[in-house]
């Protein structure tokens, strides 16, 4: 019985550790491609994350309003406004703050990416309030998989969505990388971009392609925290940008497998250490795995070793 | 020679994963010499370098040097910092200096191992003590001779990034002759320079290996400057030593010019070396 | 493209991308501008406040053509500016400037109008310039990318609140502590991580710095969690306090100099504690700077492997910035406890760390002044925009990406050498003909 229990509990921990690394997987994306492309952390994609939720948000609410009733169709329509809106945003961020510092020194964009995380915050605080908005709940239900007692273990459908969603655009989004020709121009830009700009490809469209995908994939996860939690505020940006570029690094920056692992271990990491230890000390669990890693590996689990050339 | 060799190296091998970089190489430096080592591009000359200077870790093989003051020490068993502090320093061959630094502080960083205890690890610095001030006017006079000898006294207030090939060229063998080495390891040190420029490094380079008793061993693809100017030439290909020698030996020797040239055509006559 | 557009761009180019730029300002103003959700006791609606969408197309538009219009001729006004240098005398009297700045500061607080506020004002802007200080040694001169400068600021706030508090002592060796222990966690944590370059290193400082904040939040038996710790010890003359009234056995600055006793004394006290433990730690990294040990942190900002090939061991060099750095840290926020008398975890936060490493970038990566212009900038700032309140951080976050934009290598970014010969040999003439 006290077995069965110990296992159930461990399942539930899993679902729920998949679930939230899921969701640090997709922003992590965003980071680790913008740091293949141009070797710059953006800071500000926590906040692209977070203009994504409260877009889903207002669509879901003005949905509501509309009278829209059937799910699906809602989910359709609030991931394609948010990712389009959110889209635009990540083009405009790298139009203005970081593509008159393509040359700069490497601190400079950094710094810049810094003011625009402020700049945005306070644009969302000014024009939609400090306070936090709360969704009423929109997808409901779940599996139940097995029950003992009073104790269920269940998938929510906001869950099982999350985790299919995000391995369908993983799916897709390795397909653009390796097959297009938009995933060519990336990676020849990756290696070397003065090269890649004499061979023809235009290297200011794929860096803004680049943002803009990232900001796509920031969106969904917006729209996805938003199901899952129902609450956000204009500060939750800054904590899950933080995880997902711990993840990137903990991946192995530049690597899109990488990301999504790191991604999945930072959730789990989360889930189990408050499951099992203590839920104020999971940042810590999680940030010492990243360093333990680190030391052991320096390019991260999946990053390419960066051979020292003399 | 009577003596014996400065640098002894004895079954030298670097593996990288599958790839055998370099296979049980013999070499050995001498003092008041300069010992050259050629090859064809990726022989493993460089990486032959990169071990001896401790940036490599050798996959087998011994190195030893014979310190006169230390005495014999094993440089495969040193860090990489370790190595150049017990006086094998060298030059690269894609020039690293320290761009926005000036030409003056370069030379000075070359002297950290001997300031560092003379400011009294900062103490004294900071206090600004006589003994130190003495310590540094003796390092700046010490720069000032070596900028002397390469006639970069015009530019010693220069950010070294900002000078000509050339110019980096010699900032880079002052900076290193400035750790007052025991052996000073250049790689390709006239890559680069134009004929005038490469005779002013041969007779540089013959110069003070006499005058300061140390022992060169230099990486060039200049056939001219290395015949001229080498005491003993060792051939590496395929990163295995195929010939050693005087400059006039290796001239002749067969497997060398095979190695340079590839397999000589029916008749055609194999005199050519790459001497000009 | 991102280069600047050709002098004679022509006017219908112009309009195109202003108009552009227009129709992207309005979609970006859709989701924010043009509609709001409002938390109504009902629950969530969006109020429609469509008219600010064109107004925001109309704004970028005509900001986006006049910029476009004036930029040609602008930037041929600005040009002959760039060759400028400063006349001959400015360098001569460069050596004066330090000390003729601290001499300004010093007596700023018995200035006519140096009220509460101002002194106050000076005294953080005074505890940011020490900070951005030893953050410049980590950053600007050794080049380790740190982001989680502010634990060193924590351990250093910490120590003295729980050395004064818990075990009695007073302020100075409270701060004496501060600086050590900081300067302690500094060489145990960077031990294991030098091995890491760049942007892994920057990551890793960003966790410890999360890692010290959570660890403080929590360990609520030692610091009080989010309570903080409150009854700091203040800073003592002589062992002369600065209350109205002297405590148990000890006497007042008031009692012993027979100046009235004025609630300012101490405030005006401390302000001049900061500001004599700044000037020392900025005279020491201008020192250090031209000792063997920063010429080394410069070289290996420069190239590591170069340092390696002279002899130079990278891990000390790092470890020995690290502390340097950490040291000053640790003293800030040991005034800073004593300052506010009461230290709790949010002030230690990741934007503190952001807003010291804001403060080296943007005065420029290694300059000494450039930290102290632009430690103003960062605290007089946000103080003068207080009439727009909510604004202020949005103009904030602004004027960080302008100035990037502006000056990508900061406001100050050239570098001075440490030694020139050519000064040398004027010396050693003059020793020679005297």
């Amino acid at each position: 019985m006290g077995f069965t229990l110990a296992v159930g509990t461990f399942l539930q921990h899993l679902i729920n550790g998949l679930t939230l690394g899921a969701i640090y997987g997709l922003i992590a994306i965003g980071y680790t491609m913008v740091y293949g492309i141009i070797r710059m952390i953006n800071f500000a994609h926590g906040e692209i994350y977070m203009i994504g939720a409260f877009i889903a948000v207002t669509t879901f609410t003005l949905l509501l309003g509309a009278g829209v009733t059937s799910v699906p169709l809602a989910l359709v329509i609030v991931l394609a406004v948010s990712c389009g809106f959110t889209a635009v945003y990540g083009w405009s961020i790298e139009r203005v703050a970081y593509r008159p510092l393509r040359t700069a020194p490497k601190l400079a964009p950094f710094i810049s990416a810094i003011g625009m995380s402020i700049v945005l915050q306070n644009f969302v605080m000014l024009t939609q309030g400090a306070r936090s908005k709360s969704l009423p709940p929109v997808m409901t239900g779940g599996i139940t998989l097995w029950r003992d007692g009073d104790f269920s273990l269940g998938v929510t459908n906001i869950q099982l969505f999350i985790i299919l969603l995000t391995v369908a655009l993983m799916t897709g989004f390795t397909l653009v990388i390796n097959r297009t020709a938009l995933g060519r121009a990336q990676r020849a830009c990756e290696q070397d971009r003065t090269m890649a700009a004499l061979l023809g490809i235009n290297v200011d469209r794929t860096i803004s392609l680049t943002f803009v995908l990232g900001a796509g994939l920031a969106a969904v996860a917006g729209v996805m925290v938003t199901l899952y939690y129902g609450v956000i505020d204009f500060y939750i940006g800054f904590l899950a940008g933080m995880k997902a570029f711990t993840a990137a690094v903990l991946g192995g920056i530049g690597s899109l497998p990488g990301a999504m692992l790191g991604g999945l271990l930072i959730g789990l990491i989360e889930a189990f250490f408050s499951g099992y230890v203590s839920s104020a000390y999971k940042d810590v669990a999680a940030f010492s795995i990243l360093i333990l890693v680190l030391v052991v590996r320096p390019s991260g689990l999946l990053g390419r070793p960066d051979i020292e050339k003399v | 020679m009577s003596t014996e060799p400065l640098l002894d190296v004895q079954g030298l091998t670097m593996r990288f994963g599958g790839l055998l970089a370099v296979d049980h190489v013999d070499l050995t430096a001498e003092r008041n010499r300069i010992t050259a080592l050629i090859g064809p591009n990726g022989a493993g000359k460089t990486t032959i370098f990169n071990c001896l200077t401790g940036f490599y870790k050798p996959t087998a093989g011994r190195l030893l040097l014979r310190h006169p003051v230390r005495g014999p020490i094993e440089l495969q068993k040193l860090k990489g910092f370790g190595v150049a502090r017990t006086g094998v320093v060298r030059t690269f061959q894609n020039i690293r200096l320290f761009p926005s630094m000036t030409v003056l502080e370069n030379l000075l960083v070359a002297q950290h191992q001997a300031l560092m205890p003379q400011s009294a690890f900062s103490f004294a610095g900071l206090l600004n003590l006589k003994g130190w001030r003495a310590a540094e006017d003796a390092a700046v006079e010490t720069a000032r001779d070596w900028l002397r000898r390469l006639d970069l006294l015009a530019v010693a207030d220069e950010a070294a990034g900002n000078l000509s090939y050339g110019m980096q060229r010699r900032v880079e063998i002052a900076r290193a002759m400035s750790t007052n080495p025991l052996l000073l390891c250049l790689d390709e040190p006239a890559a680069g320079l134009n004929p005038r420029e490469t005779r002013a490094l041969a007779e540089l380079l013959v110069g003070i290996r006499v005058e300061h008793g140390i022992g060169i061993l230099l990486i060039e693809h200049d056939m001219g400057l290395v015949m001229d100017i080498s005491d003993r030439i060792f051939v590496v290909d395929h990163g295995a030593r195929i010939a050693a020698g005087t400059p006039a030996e290796i001239r002749n020797d067969e497997g060398v010019i095979k190695a340079y040239l590839g397999e000589p055509d029916a008749d055609e006559a194999t005199t050519g070396t790459e001497s000009p | 493209m991102a280069a600047p557009a050709s002098p004679s761009i022509p006017f219908a180019r112009n309009l195109r991308e202003a108009g552009i730029a227009a129709a992207i300002a309005m979609a970006l103003a859709i989701p924010f501008l043009g509609l709001r959700t409002v938390n109504l006791d009902q629950g969530l609606v969006v109020q429609a406040n469509l008219r600010y969408v064109p107004l925001a197309g109309l704004v970028v538009f005509l900001g986006r053509l006049v910029l476009g219009l004036l930029a040609a001729p602008l930037r041929r006004a600005v040009a002959p500016l760039a060759g400028l240098k400063p006349p001959a005398g400015a360098q001569r009297l460069r050596p004066y400037g330090g000390p003729l700045l601290i001499l300004a500061a010093a007596v700023l607080p018995f200035l006519p109008f140096a009220n509460r506020y101002v002194i106050d004002l000076g005294t953080t802007a005074l505890i940011y310039i020490l900070l951005a200080t030893g953050l410049n040694i980590t950053v600007g001169l050794a080049g380790l990318l740190d982001l989680g400068f502010a634990a060193f600021y924590a351990i250093g706030a910490y120590t003295c609140a729980l050395t004064t508090t818990q075990l009695h002592w007073g302020f100075w060796p409270a701060l004496a502590a501060g600086g050590l222990a900081s300067s302690l966690f500094a060489v145990l944590l960077s031990l294991p991580i030098l091995r890491l370059r760049g942007d892994y290193l920057a990551i890793v400082t960003l966790g410890f710095g999360e890692i010290t904040r959570i660890v403080i939040l929590n360990w609520q038996s030692l610091t009080g969690g989010p309570n903080g710790v409150s009854g700091i010890a203040r800073p003592t003359l002589f062992g002369l306090t600065f209350d109205r009234r002297a405590p148990e056995g000890g006497h007042t600055f008031a009692e012993m100099t027979g100046i009235a006793y004025a609630p300012e004394q101490r405030l005006i006290f401390l302000y001049l504690v900061i500001l004599a433990l700044t000037a020392l730690a900025a005279y020491t990294v201008g020192r250090l700077r031209r000792l063997p040990i920063g010429r080394a942190w410069e070289a290996l900002r420069e190239d590591e492997i170069a340092c390696r090939s002279l002899g130079i061991n990278p891990t000390m060099v790092k470890v020995s910035a690290y502390a340097t750095g950490a040291l000053m840290g640790g003293l800030a926020g040991c005034v800073f406890a004593a300052r506010q008398g009461f230290v709790s975890p949010e002030s230690f936060g990741f934007m503190e760390s952001a807003t010291i490493l804001a403060i080296v970038v943007l005065g420029g990566m290694g300059s000494q002044a450039g930290v102290i212009i632009a430690a103003l900038f960062i605290v007089v700032l946000p103080e003068l925009a207080r009439s727009f309140a909510d604004y202020r951080m949005l103009a904030f976050g602004l004027a960080m990406i302008l100035i990037m934009i502006w000056k990508p290598g900061g406001l100050l970014s050239g570098r001075t050498p440490t030694i020139t010969l050519s000064a040398r040999k004027a010396k050693s003439m003059a020793e020679a003909t005297s």
